[in-house]
């Protein structure tokens, strides 16, 4: 027993890791998000295409294969061009990697799910807004996005969880977060059961808090809709 | 720059990965979308009792990564001596768990229903009060409101978040690899580390994975276009 | 001013390349998932024989190291994306291995073996393998070496990407031998309390004809990049002084006390 309580602190290091490359990427994707779905439901085509381009070419491949091709190819360019001015490469450490390459595919879902979100708003609101005068940015601002919000909520929280969770992927790359720590504390007392069922209780604690959040959020940006008991 | 003669000779066992992932693929989602249907409609429900029942399962799968549920049911479980026991025994039940293709098939399937469910649960609240109230005064009961009006137009509007959904699990089938099986990921790990060739290995595989998502995101497209129609932006 | 010229200073020190070419400070990477040669401290830190080793040949060169994790799948395309300057993880020194990376001499060898419950009647060969489930480390010399003359005969490969990964599956009765590095089996399971009721089955491979010894390779080495053939010779004469003054054998007979594992 005492054996495996000597891999606690290591496994609770490993979890704030895994939290801040979450919040990183989270912040990035949204970012991406937004923009991409505004670029998705442009009417110019200039704008469209590469949002097109680019949601299906992230979403078309494994988050595993995204980040070893990110990782590795990354560094080999930045060795190419650094070799080229002959100037010191500049290390890609594993962070870096694992954070722009989670916020870069988590864009592209996000894309998808304000997209979804912006379609569900009523036309008929922003038309009336229109009539009422306001310009193309209040109405975003005004209309749009809050009641987009509420319906985002879903699929956000849907995201932001499987975004957190992707984070275990991390581990393929060097990065010790907690996954990797289980794996290796499991292997080593030929435990495993024990140590990936603590690993699950903290996601699931990172998960509640989440979950608690987004409920907030969701009854903030729900106020006054009516809503039919089923 | 690609030595293209290492992937020429890795081609069948690209071939027999893509096969695996999409079977792995297909039974996940199927069994995910069959058990998500009745399941979302408890979610949905205003009894506490089924919300919050199905709501302690969603909230366990969705909660912890895929990884780790692959994990824990693959060598956690077999750890243990009434396991063993059981697979030298010959105990049918148990027998599967030692199969890693049931074991990644029970995570994916596991994992994709909560989230499904989710989805579901998620438009089936959001259907317009407008057109319940239209449907209980037309005298519709409970029954029939759910099969005419909140699932089916429901679904409808759960097309763009399910199709995240579905593509997800193609890329998430990746994580099979972690437990020997030779899914289309696993070939590319295994050509890789044959040829120390990373990017003919890896880019390889993600340009299937691609072909197999445009493929799909194709479907869904048509899929949004037939039943989605009337949300879709004016310019 | 006075600022102006510290930052000048500075600058043109990290332009010269703070990086050592003169090896005050070498990186160096072992797995940590294959023990007693490299393994994980409950911290999460290195150790092991390897670690041992690459600490004193670092303390013979007068050199700092650091040690950095790596999965064994990525251990040579990160050693050529400079993430480090030697891979210590028990790394057979073999042709295919020389074409993409330069070895130090070797630092011990080990023939292969095949692992199984006690009293099994499995041999490693072809024949008697034909339809069993046999466990290997993915890209190792084991795997090359099972893929290249066992598994078109009918002997079902199954890789694993840590070695532990393939012991347990071992013990869990899915498979039905692992086929492994002989010492590595030996220290990391066989005389481990996992390993309790497990013994090598058949004779230990040290390569018949030429064609499986060049598979099986000339004993373990350091891997460095090619054009790093100073860090080479350093190492190399490093190696030779903890060999002639006896620290080589202290280490070794840490985990290995009885069995000479240099070899010939």
């Amino acid at each position: 027993m005492s054996e495996i309580v000597e891999y606690f602190p290591a496994i609770l290091q490993g979890s704030l890791l895994t939290l801040k490359v979450a919040l990183l990427s989270l912040v990035l994707a949204v970012l991406l998000g937004l923009t991409g779905a505004a670029a998705r439901l442009s009417t110019t085509r200039w704008l469209r295409f590469p949002a097109v381009t680019y949601t299906t070419l992230i979403r078309g491949m494994p988050d595993l294969v995204l980040m070893l091709l990110v990782f590795y190819g990354g560094q080999l360019i930045i060795n190419d061009i650094a070799d080229r001015f002959e100037i010191e490469p500049f290390d890609l450490d594993p962070f870096v990697a694992g954070v722009s390459t989670i916020g870069f595919i988590f864009g592209a879902y996000f894309t998808e799910t304000f997209r979804g979100a912006f379609m569900a708003v009523p036309s008929g609101q922003m038309e009336a807004a229109r009539a009422y005068g306001m310009n193309r940015w209040q109405v975003f601002q005004r209309i749009l996005f809050p009641q987009m919000l509420r319906h985002a909520l879903p699929g956000i929280g849907n995201n932001w969880q499987v975004l957190l969770k992707s984070t275990a992927i991390v581990s393929m790359i060097g990065l010790t977060d907690m996954t990797l720590l289980a794996d290796q504390a499991g292997r080593t007392t030929h435990q495993p059961f024990i140590f990936y069922s603590i690993v699950a209780a903290i996601y699931l604690l990172f998960t509640a808090v989440s979950g608690w959040g987004i409920v907030r959020l969701e009854r903030h940006y729900s106020v006054g809709v009516r809503r039919a008991t089923l | 720059m690609l030595d293209f003669a290492i992937i020429i000779d890795s081609l069948p066992d690209f071939a027999r990965g893509t096969l695996l992932s999409l079977q792995l693929m297909a039974l996940s989602l199927l069994a995910g979308f069959i058990a998500a249907l009745p399941l979302a409609v408890a979610r949905s429900s205003s009894s506490v009792l089924l919300s919050r029942s199905v709501g302690f399962y969603t909230y366990i799968f969705r909660g912890t990564p895929m990884l780790v549920q692959l994990l824990l049911i693959y060598y956690g479980l077999s750890q243990f001596e009434w396991m063993q026991r059981g697979w030298e025994e010959g105990n049918l039940v148990l027998l599967l768990f030692r199969e890693p293709f049931f074991c990644a098939w029970l995570a994916f399937a596991l994992n994709t229903t909560a989230y499904t469910t989710e989805i579901f649960a998620g438009v089936f609240k959001n259907t317009p009060l407008g057109e319940i109230e239209a449907g209980r005064a037309a005298g519709m009961t409970h029954f029939t409101l759910l099969r005419r009006i909140v699932i089916p137009a429901g679904l409808r509007r759960a097309i763009p978040t399910y199709s995240n959904e579905v593509i997800l699990m193609l890329q998430g089938s990746a994580i099979a690899s972690a437990v020997t099986l030779v899914d289309l990921t696993g070939a590319a790990r295994y050509v890789y580390s044959r040829h120390f060739a990373p990017f003919e290995a890896f880019i390889f595989a993600g340009i299937i994975y691609m072909v197999l998502t445009f493929f799909l995101v194709g479907i869904f497209r048509f899929a949004e276009l037939r039943w989605l129609a009337h949300l879709r932006p004016r310019s | 001013m006075k600022k102006l010229i510290a930052a000048g200073a500075l600058l043109a020190l990290v332009m010269t390349g703070v990086q050592a070419k003169d090896w005050t400070t070498v990186r160096l990477s072992s797995e940590g998932a294959y023990p007693p040669f490299n393994g994980l401290a409950a911290d999460g830190s290195l150790n092991g024989f390897d670690i041992d080793i690459g600490n004193a040949i670092c303390a013979e060169m007068k050199a700092k190291c650091t040690w950095v994790k790596q999965d064994w799948d990525g251990m040579i395309p990160a050693l050529m994306a400079r993430k480090f300057d030697a891979i210590v993880a028990s790394m057979s020194i073999t042709a295919e291995r020389k074409a993409k990376v330069d070895f130090t001499d070797k630092y011990y060898s080990s023939p292969l073996a095949l692992v199984a419950k006690a009293g099994s009647t499995l041999k490693p060969e072809a024949a008697a393998l034909a339809g069993k489930k046999i466990g290997v480390q993915r890209g190792v010399i084991a795997d090359n070496f099972a893929t290249k003359y066992w598994e078109k005969q009918g002997v079902k490969i199954v890789r694993y990407a840590k070695q532990d990964e393939a012991y347990a599956d071992l013990k869990a009765g899915r498979l039905d031998a692992a086929f492994a590095d002989y010492l590595e089996a030996l220290g990391g399971y066989i005389d481990t309390p996992a390993g309790k009721g497990y013994a090598f089955a058949g004779e230990r491979l040290f390569g018949k004809t030429a064609e499986e010894k060049a598979v099986i390779g000339e004993g373990i080495g350091i891997a460095i990049r090619k054009k790093d053939t100073d860090l080479k010779e350093q190492m190399n004469k490093a190696l030779a002084a903890l060999r002639a003054s006896g620290k080589y054998d202290t280490i070794r007979k840490k985990y290995f006390p009885t069995t000479d594992i240099y070899g010939e």
